[in-house]
């Protein structure tokens, strides 16, 4: 009898887990393994079939200039947005978490970025960036300072970028750490204040502390989309001047649908799961012990 | 009981009538086509689309046209494939005339020299202007019939000329005419540059006029073959990038295609090379008197011309081919080639479009629509070769190179032919 209930509970186990598993597996690990397979074969057409080419798709990504420039701008993209977005969502959470005149209207401010769709945001800051014309410009003419071409620089093209991409995601990421600051018991800060612990002492040994799971959660988050987003380089640059602003996603975009050449878009998305999964581990396992859950 | 019956043997009939219907229907002879269209610049084309679709639908009852609107050119090409992977292909499309090798690789589309059968549709094939038709053309087969072309066409602030003291009825006609007239309009204080050629998105197309002008295309007539190290081109970049680095009559660094409109509206710029599909909202939102001539020559005037194409697929039954060729000759011929040029600005394709009334009236009130008309006869193919997207990048990538400084045009130039010949070696 009991031997039975155990078959049934294990089916019911089954069952439960079958929905996620079929879609899991229909559009994750599915297209993974795929990816894999065409990554292994020559691009084919019409009047040339594709054949078996082992790894000569991932010899050809090592002599491939752009891939390693990418792979580099999208480093300094990460370096770039992730701790500074981070820093300023948890400096904007902290300041509207005050008891300001008109919370709701800075809270509000802070997050309005989030909203728009990051197309619409490109085509904004397109106009920003905009030498002579755009605001940038304008604004740095009052204080006597030269005309710029933002976007037009390989010096400048990567960090503005970066700046719009802060500026994009800083108030999300603000969200998180909001709700958090609320959820903390303010006994902790009040027997600290009785003890006599500066403000910065509270916020370096309770506060931050007590944050470090939505600061997980705000990392990893920033990781991924620093690999994800790329929607607006095809507003703003398409990758240019000269592959400056060029990030891996959009590079991988660029081989598939420019041109067509699937086998070694397939290549490069194998790189890219690769590079992801490690960071992914790495940051689970160095940063959970260093968390203090509750 | 029976009521039930009956119900399900009526959807049964429906059904079967649902999934035959085609079938049956085509051999009394309806035909069905689907088409692909992109539109590249403006919402309103999809209307002006549908009307003509319309029109023609009028005219041949027998044949059922679905115009689908399938996004930009990118797009276009992608949704075609992929119905032609998918087993559901669509007859005609019109896609980007520099597509044609990819789809000749792919085996997707026909030539239409094995469509066409009597004298009348072969001397069709004559009617339109050869620059035009040279993107569409190669094996000695023509491929692709112009439909939405355009070409680069020089922007002029009239206003902005007479305060310098130029002829503003005298736009420059030549390379040095251009950098002198450059050097007056710009302004010291930077509040008005002489020039922009814009730099990003299609470098290279507005390279292949620079080519032209010195007396060089960028590649061979069977797409297996690129110049990009040639001497006169060469030449012609440095000129591109002396423009900003040496003569100081447009800013340094690439510029953008995008928001160079709004820097010609705003009087940033005296001059701007852009699409004559920009005619329309400029003559809209000018401020000042402009005016639109033929890009300057060194050794001659030139322009690669650009835009879309009619294709007929390569997996269609003689008889939707035939009406595909019925349709694409409607969409093309005289009047309605001439209503379409004059609602969206695209070119006449062919020079009877000129002679009918109607264009005729619109050239006289309108003159800059004339000047991408007689810029035909120096136009030039657009860079299309095999493996198109990725030799375009190449050059693309070595245009903006040089114009921002990192490598010399030569350098730049060199190497994107070493790269471009070691793809391009496989279709010689």
């Amino acid at each position: 009898m009991s031997e039975h209930k155990g078959s049934m509970n294990r089916v019911y186990g089954w069952l439960l887990l079958l929905p996620a598993m079929v879609f899991l597996t229909a559009f994750t690990y599915y297209p993974m393994v795929s990816t894999f397979f065409v990554s292994l074969f020559s691009d084919g057409t019409a009047t040339r079939p594709s054949v078996f080419v082992g790894l000569e798709n991932y010899q050809f990504l090592l002599e491939d200039d752009i891939f390693w420039k990418v792979l580099v701008n999208n480093l300094w993209y990460a370096a770039g947005t992730i701790p500074t977005s981070i820093a300023i969502a948890l400096m904007m959470a902290i300041w509207v978490n005050n008891r300001l005149p008109a919370r709701g209207l800075v809270r509000m401010a802070y997050f309005t970025p989030t909203v728009l769709p990051m197309i619409a945001v490109a085509n904004i800051w397109l106009f920003f960036y905009t030498p002579e014309i755009g605001l940038f410009d304008q604004i740095g003419s009052v204080f006597g300072f030269p005309s710029q071409n933002w976007l037009g620089d390989p010096e400048l093209v990567l960090g503005s970028i970066i700046v719009m991409t802060v500026w994009k995601e800083a108030g999300f990421f603000m969200i998180f750490y909001l709700a958090a600051l609320q959820s903390l018991s303010p006994e902790l800060e009040e027997a600290a204040h009785l003890e006599g612990a500066s403000r910065w002492y509270i916020f370096r040994r309770i506060t931050f502390p007590l944050l470090m799971p939505t600061t997980l959660f705000v990392t990893i988050n920033a990781v991924i989309n620093s690999v994800k987003m790329v929607d607006h380089l095809f507003i703003l640059t398409k990758g240019g001047p000269d592959n400056a602003s060029s990030l891996l996603l959009y590079y991988i975009f660029e081989v598939a649908f420019s041109f067509l050449d699937e086998a070694y878009a397939s290549a490069l998305t194998v790189v890219l799961l690769v590079v992801l999964a490690i960071v992914a581990v790495g940051q689970f396992t160095l940063m959970d012990k260093r968390i203090h859950y509750r | 009981m029976l009521k039930h019956l009956s119900k399900t043997f009526k959807r049964t009939v429906l059904a079967t009538a649902m999934v035959l219907g085609p079938v049956t229907l085509a051999s009394a002879q309806q035909v069905e086509l689907t088409m692909y269209y992109p539109v590249a610049v403006g919402g309103a084309l999809t209307k002006i689309v549908d009307g003509l679709v319309d029109g023609f639908s009028k005219e041949n009852p027998g044949i059922k046209v679905n115009a689908i609107y399938a996004g930009n050119y990118n797009d276009a090409r992608i949704k075609a494939l992929a119905a032609l992977k998918s087993g559901k292909p669509a007859q005609l499309s019109v896609m980007f005339s520099i597509d044609i090798y990819e789809l000749i690789e792919q085996g997707a589309i026909v030539a239409f020299d094995d469509i066409v059968e009597t004298d009348d549709e072969k001397a069709w094939l004559k009617k339109f202007y050869p620059a035009l038709m040279e993107n569409g053309i190669t094996q000695n087969k023509t491929w692709g019939i112009p439909f939405q072309r355009s070409t680069i066409v020089m922007y002029y602030n009239k206003d902005a000329f007479r305060a310098a003291g130029l002829d503003a009825e005298k736009p420059p006609a030549t390379w040095d005419e251009l950098v002198s007239a450059g050097k007056k309009l710009t302004k010291a204080d930077g509040s008005q540059w002489g020039m922009m050629i814009p730099s990003t998105g299609y470098p290279y197309w507005m390279f292949g006029a620079l080519t032209k002008q010195n007396g060089q295309t960028l590649m061979n007539g069977s797409g297996n073959k690129t110049f990009f190290d040639k001497p006169a081109t060469i030449e012609a970049l440095q000129f591109w990038k002396d423009l900003g680095s040496k003569e100081g009559v447009m800013p340094k660094g690439t510029i953008e295609w995008g928001t160079l409109r709004q820097n010609f509206l705003d009087q940033k710029t005296a001059i701007m090379w852009h699409s004559t599909g920009n005619l329309t909202k400029v003559k809209s939102s000018a401020k000042f008197d402009f005016g639109v001539a033929m890009l300057p020559a060194k050794k001659s005037r030139g322009t690669p011309t650009g835009g879309g194409n009619f294709y007929i697929f390569d997996k269609t039954t003689p008889a939707e081919r035939k009406a595909a060729l019925k349709l694409i000759r409607y969409m093309t011929s005289p009047e309605r080639t001439a209503e379409w040029s004059i609602k969206t600005g695209y070119i006449g394709t062919r020079p009877d479009a000129y002679e009918t009334d109607a264009l005729k009236k619109y050239v006289v009130e309108f003159p800059p629509a004339a000047v991408a008309r007689d810029q035909l006869e120096f136009a030039t193919a657009e860079l299309s070769t095999y493996q198109t997207g990725r030799v375009r990048k190449l050059l693309d990538d070595a245009i903006q190179a040089a114009l921002t400084g990192s490598k010399s045009p030569e350098e730049a130039l060199t190497s994107a032919q070493k790269q471009a010949d070691r793809l391009l070696k496989k279709y010689r």
